[in-house]
């Protein structure tokens, strides 16, 4: 199940609809930075309102993704992240690094217009 | 209705149906949404240390009872190449894949309760228990 | 000496009896279930006539106990065919659900299960009375599976029970720690007094579905009214920051006294993780400059607060 990615002006929105094999969600590095290349996108937000679990490799990848679309040139915000997978995430110890976050789409939307009107790519 | 469950770890696909079964029992058992969801965060990460160390292994979860503490145990086992040095292993940042090392530790912090057994060339245990509140 | 001979060996002490060997007790369970489903209308009758008589479960109308009771009834005949607990106990937890909000008490639970055991034990020595030893070996076939069918009754609306009671604490305590929205986008979690490792989680938890629900940008987080901060409470504290960041919030630390902030430095804490100020008031005006706020106070000096 490939997850969906729309595009919105320079703006890509991968929406994850269910909880993700390792394989789909590598599936979907490698399609957003494949899109954002294409597209030239300069925000991408991957809305992750779905997930029930963010383990350690989900949190990797998700790094990794925003890494890989900086080089592209492109900002990342994760969105949707849920109360209680935030909470379980800082007690595992995880944590996003620069990777921007936003409660929702909307607020992805702004903090993304807003990081990428800077001009560049700018550090959180 | 179970109150027991046993799932072979082989592949990443299993990772995601241990973590349903847990969320199932633990439901069951009676914990509320957020605990459903720490309980299903260590049950990833055990079964994921199984498949990238060990490539297989087995995860038992069971919901048990001491006296009028209810509570739901996890267990996971393999036969793998064993942990030469526990005590790094439980460091925050240790990992000799390529992993970000937290696993074993953010268990240990995710759960009540939290034993380790490892033998270098016969594999290793991990028992994890949390109990409601 | 028994004159009756259905049975292999009559034997009249019951430690004999009770290595049985397991095909037989399956069988005499067997039969004694039969026995059980044949006179299932009037061992009912009976069973609810003494419920009545005992003046239990007097919060229930005469319907509604009769048919609670052929609930139980088959279900405890089920089990004792089975022998499995599961189903009796999602049965029990089933029931326990409902009546409980009823007003059921735990000894009356315990008490109409007991009656039942003892009906269907009187129904079986009316029935074997003329074989002693066969009687023994019904009642050790039945004894140990009807105790543990009392049992799991109790045990299971014991934990119903206390789990309605955690529930309504959670609840309680939930009243008892406001996260409050003074502003759009804007939220005040006041921490006053100590705080044990379990508040802590309610209270992140808390204020984590605040944030959610209120679609809050910024926390304030006030710890004036907390004493004392130990490693544990620290800790708490940086989670709390940290997933109140993973959801898009900033938040905004009041009411750190020197102490506590020299505390959380030895302990290891980061402090440039978080926006610090000196007290509440402060941490409301930077939350709303923030989140765009104008503060008008400057301007209207002159003029009386009305």
């Amino acid at each position: 199940m490939r997850v969906p990615i729309l595009k919105q002006g320079d703006y890509l929105i991968a929406s994850i609809q269910s909880a993700l094999s390792d394989q789909e969600l590598l599936q979907l590095r490698d399609d957003l930075a494949e899109q954002a290349g294409r597209f030239r996108s300069r925000g991408i937000i991957i809305d992750v309102t779905v997930l029930d679990v963010m383990d350690s490799f989900a949190c990797r990848t998700l790094r990794s993704i925003a890494h890989i679309l900086r080089l592209r040139g492109a900002q990342t915000a994760i969105v949707g992240i849920q109360p209680e997978v935030a909470f379980a995430m800082v007690q595992l110890g995880l944590a996003l690094g620069e990777v921007q976050t936003a409660l929702d789409l909307e607020e992805g939307l702004a903090l993304l217009s807003e990081r990428t009107k800077r001009g560049g790519v700018s550090e959180k | 209705m179970k109150s027991e469950a046993r799932v072979p770890i082989r592949s990443g696909a299993d990772i995601v149906t241990a973590r349903l079964e847990g969320r199932q029992l633990a439901s069951q058992a009676g914990f509320n949404g957020s605990d459903l969801t720490v309980i299903a965060t260590a049950i990833s990460e055990v079964a994921r240390n199984i498949v990238e160390y060990a490539r297989k292994g087995e995860i038992t979860l069971c919901i048990i009872q001491e006296g009028n503490k209810r509570g739901l145990r996890v267990e996971a086992r393999d036969a793998g190449p064993g942990i030469p040095n526990i005590g790094l292993a439980m460091q925050d940042g240790y990992s000799t894949g390529r992993g970000l090392g937290l696993g074993l530790p953010g268990t240990r912090r995710l759960m009540d309760d939290f034993t380790i057994h490892s033998k270098v060339g016969e594999g290793t245990l991990v028992v994890a228990t949390k109990w409601i509140r | 000496m028994e004159e009756r001979k259905r049975t292999r060996i009559s034997t009249p002490s019951s430690s004999a009896i009770a290595e049985a060997s397991p095909e037989s007790t399956v069988a005499l369970l067997r039969e004694l279930v039969a026995h059980l489903r044949e006179n299932r209308t009037q061992l009912r009758e009976e069973w609810v006539r003494r419920i009545t008589e005992s003046k239990l479960l007097t919060a229930m109308t005469r319907e509604e106990i009769f048919a609670e009771a052929t609930s139980v009834y088959d279900n405890y005949v089920a089990v004792l065919e089975s022998g499995s607990v599961e189903a009796l106990q999602a049965y029990a937890r089933d029931l326990s659900e409902r009546i409980i909000p009823r007003g059921v008490e735990t000894h009356e639970v315990v008490g109409i299960v007991l009656l039942l055991r003892d009906v269907l034990a009187r129904s079986l020595f009316k029935k074997y009375q003329s074989d002693f030893g066969l009687l023994n070996r019904v009642l050790d076939a039945y004894e140990p599976a009807a105790n543990r069918i009392a049992n799991t009754v109790a045990v299971s609306f014991v934990q119903e029970r206390e789990r309605i009671i955690r529930q309504q604490q959670e609840a309680i305590r939930e009243l008892s720690t406001p996260v409050l929205q003074v502003r759009e986008r804007l939220l005040i979690l006041p921490i006053i007094g100590v705080i044990d490792p379990q508040r802590a989680r309610q209270v992140t938890e808390q204020l984590l579905r605040g944030i959610r629900s209120n679609r809050a940008k910024v926390v304030v987080i006030d710890i004036t009214g907390v004493p004392a901060v130990d490693s544990t409470v620290a800790n708490h504290l940086v989670q709390t920051v940290d997933a109140s960041r993973l959801m898009g919030a900033t938040v905004i630390v009041t009411g750190l006294s020197s102490e506590i902030a020299q505390t959380l430095v030895t302990i290891g804490v980061d402090l440039s993780k978080m926006k610090t100020v000196g007290d509440l008031q402060g941490g409301i005006e930077e939350a709303e400059r923030l989140l765009g706020y104008k503060v008008m106070m400057e301007q209207t000096a002159d003029k009386p607060l009305s």
